[in-house]
């Protein structure tokens, strides 16, 4: 399981915009490089991600091998109500990561 | 004396097979491919299909020197409301000289609420970066920036290996 960094403010006023920003940690090896023999290196990028607020996807991502290594990705939300943001990370072989973070609208 | 015709025959086959065995193999090697502002245009192309590509309303916040191609901050904002009558559906990163020409695809929704999304990109090359919306209504605007960058991606492993 690789690690995950999610930043979210736990607390928000209704309707306010705030920002969100994640981290995995994951090589992202592009399939492009070789190693110390030169051997090409296998593939292995996350290529998608996304986040969903109490069960709605209101953002989304198609990753290709030119997003560096632990992608990270900033966006905003509107924080309608309280609640889950879940974040999801699928990688070539439809392997997810997940985390998660709570939110409470006042 | 029968069988010596026979053996210089085999061995002439045997010769020929290595012959184009090495000819052929190094077109078999695995070798970057490299995107060329041809293929970014075909890639821009296949997103946009004919419709005209607007200046403006996005701006692309990347630095113009980069000293390290493998981690390169990227922000894309777009004039926007974010309403559910104009909103930015998608945004699209595209790049001239990296292996591929796609770096990145965001797909927005009005529950964003502020068109702007940052992420980090790796950069092979010095180069221009272009940055697409796709709005509610279907018109599309961009952005772009010329990069150089000092230390490429994807480099440094080749060169310890051709340096050996």
């Amino acid at each position: 399981m690789a690690r995950t960094l999610i930043n979210v403010p736990r607390k928000a006023r209704r309707g306010e915009v705030i920002e969100i920003k994640t981290l995995l940690s994951h090589p992202m090896e592009t399939g492009y490089r070789r190693d110390n023999v030169g051997n090409p290196i296998p593939r292995d990028i996350i290529s998608r991600f996304v986040c969903i607020y109490n069960g709605t996807e209101v953002f989304g991502a198609d990753l290709f091998p030119a997003v560096a290594a632990n992608p990270f990705l900033s966006f905003f939300t509107v924080a309608t109500e309280s609640g889950t943001l879940e974040f999801r990370w699928t990688d070539d072989h439809g392997n997810t990561q997940t985390a998660s973070a709570s939110i409470e609208v006042v | 004396m029968d069988t010596i015709p026979h053996q210089t025959a085999t061995r002439r086959v045997f010769l020929t097979g290595v012959g184009s065995f090495l000819g052929i193999a190094p077109t078999f090697a695995l070798r970057p491919a490299a995107a060329t502002p041809a293929s970014m245009a075909a890639a821009i192309r296949e997103v946009v299909g004919e419709v005209a590509v607007h200046q403006g309303r996005v701006k692309l916040d990347i630095p113009p020197l980069v000293e390290n191609g493998n981690t390169v901050s990227v922000t894309v904002s777009v004039d926007s409301a974010m309403t559910e009558l104009d909103h930015v559906k998608n945004v699209h990163i595209f790049n001239e000289k990296n292996p591929q020409p796609n770096v990145v695809i965001f797909h927005l929704t009005p529950r964003v609420g502020r068109a702007r999304v940052s992420t980090r990109i790796r950069l092979a090359d010095s180069q221009k970066i272009v940055a697409i919306a796709q709005l509610s209504d279907d018109t599309f605007w961009y952005d772009s920036v010329d990069v150089m960058v000092t230390l490429a991606a994807c480099l440094e492993d080749l060169r310890q290996w051709l340096a050996r």
